[in-house]
């Protein structure tokens, strides 16, 4: 079988992953920070040690900054819901994901105002057009580091240092950057980071986080949840400070287990080395697709500005038959369709119908490449002698 | 004998971050239950010897560990 689908999530895992969370099944288990007991203790340095691992990944001084949760989602709903309030505007791309879109949707009809700025057809997007678009109410400015769809970096850095030139915070949304591509708090001018444990960070899914900048006053970052953090319980108020203000309720110390794993397997490999090699393979797939007569591939087809995740589309097959005839008939896992981002998708001008994606990762051979360009070689040939149109 | 203090925190992370930046500089320390007469609180506190308080507040200070007061214990 090849998996294909790691831009989705991240298969297989490091097997020190499984083997960090069986040991914590056995041999800790605990709840982190409710008790003093010893194996609570335990169970709270599980909790510390994530919070550090994730900080030397994304290059955060201060591991406090790193509040942990569900995922990506939970963390955008947590910043961009806790910073804005009516009154306010907010700057976003047009390349961004439904983790980011519905959430500011949903507040433009409490008040928030929204600007898209849009993107080229390829996904890239010039810093310039949010200079233009911030004005004197700007709070935040929303970025997909890189696309979910076509891979497409965004100037996540030159969009940094426009906000802090007018004072505006920037959200980057690292889903699919953090582990596979250099993410830099404070080199990239990043005010708030949304990370995901179970894509390139090697982890399980249901972790993940927000790392809070020292720009961001966090009595102006409302909690999405109020509850038990194991501190201050004499009151009946939450918590004021980092990190506890934004971690009630119990964590997925399992979870993070794992992913202290899998981060320290990215580590151990070098991001840059990951990314060289996610690069040849994607490198060595748009060469090979390119010449496929029918084919057409999208985003910026260019490793040196994307992550090793494209899209491409069929003459003649819809993207659900060229999905299933890749996993029945070929074994390869791809996922078709708008990838929760018809924002993107509008961009790139595969609205409604979507793409058949790809989205290579560390463990994916330059030998599976060949094999799904020849399947792909194959069904585009069947679907331009058969004459089928969609 | 040495005598013991306990340093208290407002956060179980910070005192866990206390501990761990405190054993890496080489201090003998133990995340403790907190005790009762000192906080009612429920979490941990950070027990170390008491020649060890400058520097471990130093190290503390330091960084961004956020505690509440340090106290003898008997
Ligand atoms: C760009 C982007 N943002 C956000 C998310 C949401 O991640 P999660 O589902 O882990 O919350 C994803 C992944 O699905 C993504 O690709």
């Amino acid at each position: 079988m090849i998996y294909f689908d790691n831009a989705a999530t991240s298969w297989p895992k490091p097997e020190g992953v499984i083997e960090a969370m069986a040991a914590f099944s056995r041999e800790v288990g605990a709840n982190p920070g409710r008790a003093g007991h010893r194996m609570s203790v335990e169970a709270g340095r599980i909790v510390n040690d994530a919070r550090d691992a994730v900080a030397e990944l994304l290059h955060v001084n201060d591991p406090l900054r790193v509040v942990l949760g569900s995922n990506a989602t939970e963390a955008l709903n947590l910043a961009i819901f806790g910073l804005l309030g009516s009154g306010d505007h907010v700057v976003t791309s047009g390349m961004e994901h439904n983790s980011v879109m519905r959430p500011l949707r949903q507040l433009e009809a409490i008040g928030v105002e929204l600007t898209v700025v849009e993107c080229a057809a390829d996904g890239s997007m010039d810093p310039y057009d949010v200079d233009a678009a911030i004005r004197q109410e700007t709070r935040l400015v929303v970025l997909n580091h890189a696309s979910n769809v076509v891979g497409t970096l965004l100037p996540v850095s030159d969009v940094g240092a426009i906000c802090r030139e007018n004072d505006a915070l920037l959200l980057v949304d690292a889903a699919q950057t953090a582990g596979t591509h250099p993410v830099h708090m404070d080199d990239d001018n990043i005010d708030l980071i949304a990370f995901t444990g179970h894509k390139g960070m090697m982890g399980p899914q249901g972790t993940g986080g927000l790392v809070i900048g020292e720009r961001v006053n966090i009595a102006d970052l409302r909690p999405l949840k109020h509850g038990g953090t194991g501190s201050r319980s004499e009151l009946e108020v939450q918590p004021d400070f980092l990190p506890d203000r934004y971690e009630s309720g119990t964590m997925n110390t399992i979870g993070l287990a794992g992913l202290i794993a899998g981060i320290e397997y990215v580590l151990q490999k070098g991001v840059e080395a990951i990314r060289e090699h996610e690069s040849s393979l994607l490198a060595r797939f748009i060469d090979g697709a390119r010449t496929i007569p029918g084919a057409t591939l999208y985003g910026p087809m260019d490793t040196a500005r994307q992550t090793a995740t494209t899209s491409l589309n069929i003459d003649g097959l819809s993207q659900s038959e060229a999905g299933l005839m890749l996993d029945e008939e070929h074994n390869i896992m791809s996922r078709v369709g708008l990838h929760c981002s018809p924002s993107a998708h509008r961009t790139l001008g595969t609205f409604p119908d979507g793409t058949v994606r790809f989205g290579f990762g560390l463990f994916n051979t330059a030998e599976e490449i060949d094999i799904s360009l020849e399947a792909l070689e194959n069904m585009a040939e069947g679907a331009r002698t058969s004459g089928g149109g969609r | 004998m040495t005598e013991f203090c306990v340093a208290l925190f407002y956060s179980n992370s910070h005192a866990l971050r206390a501990e761990k930046l405190a054993k890496k500089a080489g201090f003998k320390v133990k995340v403790i239950p907190t005790p009762r007469h000192l906080s009612s609180d429920c979490g941990f506190a950070l027990r170390c010897d008491e020649d060890d308080v400058p520097a471990i507040q130093g190290i503390m200070d330091g960084d961004s560990v956020e505690y509440d007061r340090i106290e003898k214990v008997g």
